[in-house]
């Protein structure tokens, strides 16, 4: 167990670095970064006094080198746009998508594992079809639309929610965000329902026609018991590991989502920064969103494996 | 073995004949496989669907009742032809430049079915030959492929494909490429696993056994054992790919601004989004259908071909 440990924590560590080099590469991959950066008005001499003043005239491994050195100690260089460290504008807008992932992420579970343990316990009725057809839905919606078709429906028609921001209010000295959460986390939240559903349903049918179930069954246990000790919790196993992808994957499928509403994101830092062609703070943006990622995987298989008696012995 | 024999060979193997058939001519086998579509209406829907996006993509220039370029100030933002101040000129109305949505929803399916049959076909081919080598040479040639793999399967996908368009800048041969490369790894996975697998089967070690050559055993027993899951596969990432390519496009990203695209068309309508709610409701539409039809066919192709993949593919 300990060996298995180390060694996922190693490849996690492994994989740190082998983002570090992919964010550094990206940056240089049509090998001139410094023209990537400057309006196409800027003078010859203008490229050259910038390419000296970060660097990009030395060799590209002591470059390497040094934004490793860098790197470790939490600094990807200034926003152009900002002029202020990358990463503590990164760091600035964690909170608002955490939030708003973690909102998403209760609202698919709760929608996504109802749909799948009604489909999965009725198979092949009216009900069955409908659960999978909302969560076949939920996969081919595209996130960015449906933002766009709540918008219309909920704000600009019905006025319930507001269109775009982050509003708040203070509750025993936290800062929470009101109704304004509501749809962006919905319109997140839907792909992720659709593959909850989906996985719900199969680990449902699956446990269902297990003999412990079929001995439960003919034991007399009453239907209700027999869900909650034996289905459910046996269904659920396999859903914690999707549910931490599903988690990692709302954290940096929130690009849409925050630029649409205006959610003040990391997402919406992202797009804002691609746009503005700010490469310092597109690369500290991404190198974190991988290192939460990264970690969420390890943070995964480690509950799994404390879970799973089958791989702690392995 | 004539060609006839081997065509056989390779339907049996891969699964599709369940029951023992007398008549195995080629005609034969095309005639099970519609029978097996036939009788499952899903699978039916989602190829015919499919099929009616390739034709429009096909025939753009045909089909489509307008010039998708041509600007026209004076029939301007026009409602679909339902709403009362609709016009039957243009079915789905004007953008604001004048320009007929429906004609440029149908010019947008050739970039999306590009996109996905290009980008496909090139992850296709270098993944299979990747996890090829990576499955069949085992050893240190496979941890290496694999490791590297993974690492690239844990990355935020979504925050490196706009990292890397916002570098390389807009264009088609790009994104093409972004998504072709990108795609690669999870063909390297499937293929590698399937490989694996069918090296244990007796077939192949009969093969083995007589001193066939190892390109003969990959080509004549491996490869054509490959093909159904992988072509499951590759519809899967078709459809995946058409909805990144949209998104790359919404967020301005994809090809340049002056092509129809539904992602382009969705990033100009949700300027718009307020006033004129139709320049995003459709082309969102599009990609919609699209994505259901290629889900559906997908998923009956799963079953139809291989019933082990519902497995692999997390």
């Amino acid at each position: 167990m300990l060996k298995y440990l180390l060694s996922r924590m190693f490849y996690s560590v492994a994989l740190l670095f082998g983002v570090l080099f992919l964010v550094f590469m990206l940056l240089h991959i049509t090998g001139d970064p410094v023209s990537l950066m400057v309006s196409r008005h800027a003078t010859p001499a203008e490229i050259e006094a910038l390419r000296q003043e970060l660097g990009f005239d030395r060799p590209l491994l002591v470059q390497f080198a040094e934004f490793v050195k860098n790197a470790l100690q939490g600094d990807f260089g200034r926003s152009f746009r900002y002029r202020q460290p990358a990463m503590d504008l990164v760091v600035q807008r964690i909170p608002a998508t955490i939030e708003l992932a973690s909102v998403a992420l209760f609202m698919a579970i709760l929608m996504g594992v109802t749909i799948g343990i009604l489909g999965g316990s009725n198979p092949n009725t009216a009900l069955d079809s409908i659960a999978r057809g909302l969560g076949l839905l939920g996969q081919t919606i595209p996130t960015f639309w449906l933002g766009l078709i709540l918008i219309i429906i909920f704000s600009l028609n019905l006025g319930w929610f507001p269109a775009y921001g982050r509003e708040t209010f203070k509750f025993i000295g936290l800062t929470l965000p009101n109704k304004s959460i509501i749809l962006p986390a919905f319109a997140l939240s839907l792909f992720t329902t659709g593959q909850l559903a989906r996985f719900t349903r199969s680990a449902v049918l699956e446990v269902m026609n297990e003999e412990y179930v079929t001995t439960a069954r003919s034991k007399g246990l009453k239907k209700m018991r027999i869900y909650s000790r034996y289905i459910l919790k046996n269904s659920a196993i396999p859903l914690i590991s999707i549910i931490g992808v599903q988690f990692s994957y709302l954290l940096s499928g929130s690009i849409y989502i925050e630029t649409i509403f205006s959610w003040p994101g990391l997402g919406n830092l992202l797009a804002e920064a691609v746009s503005t062609r700010d490469f310092f703070l597109v690369q500290a943006t991404a190198f974190f969103t991988s290192f939460v990622v990264i970690g969420l995987h390890l943070v995964t298989d480690i509950i799994y494996m404390l879970v799973d008696p089958r791989i702690r012995y392995r | 073995m004539n060609d006839k024999d081997k065509d056989n060979q390779k339907y049996e193997l891969s699964g599709l004949l369940i029951d023992e058939q007398e008549d195995r001519s080629i005609r034969a086998k095309l005639w099970y496989l519609w029978r097996l579509l036939w009788r499952d209406k899903s699978g039916l829907i989602g190829l015919t669907v499919f099929l009616i996006i390739v034709f429009t993509a096909t025939f753009a220039s045909q089909l489509s009742p307008h010039d998708p370029l041509k600007q026209n100030l004076h029939v301007s933002r026009q409602p679909p032809v339902w709403v009362e101040e609709g016009n039957a000129e243009h079915i789905l109305g004007t953008d604001n430049l004048g320009r007929d949505i429906f004609s440029r929803i149908i010019y947008g399916a050739r970039v999306s079915i590009m996109v996905g049959f290009l980008g496909v076909s090139m992850a296709f081919s270098l993944g299979m030959m990747i996890g090829l080598i990576a499955g069949y040479k085992g050893g240190r040639v496979d941890s290496i492929i694999m490791t590297l793999t993974n690492m690239i399967l844990a990355l935020p996908y979504l925050v490196f494909v706009v990292f890397v368009a916002a570098i390389l800048g807009r264009s088609l041969l790009n994104v093409i490429l972004i998504f072709g490369l990108t795609d690669i790894p999870i063909f390297v996975r499937v293929t590698r696993g399937e490989v694996l697998r069918l090296r244990e089967e007796g077939y192949i070690e009969a093969a083995v056994s007589i001193g066939q050559k190892t390109p003969a055993i990959i080509f004549k027993h491996i490869m054509p054992n490959l093909l159904g899951p992988l072509i499951t596969l590759a519809t899967f990432e078709m459809s995946a790919m058409i909805f990144y390519e949209a998104g790359l496009g919404f967020l301005g990203l994809s090809v340049p601004p002056t092509i129809p695209s539904w992602g382009n068309m969705l990033a100009e309508g949700r300027q718009y989004l307020t006033v004129y709610p139709w320049m995003s409701i459709y082309p969102g539409l599009a990609i919609v259908i699209t994505g259901f039809g290629m889900n559906l066919f997908g998923d009956w192709l799963r079953d139809a071909l291989d019933p082990r993949l519902r497995r692999m593919k997390k």
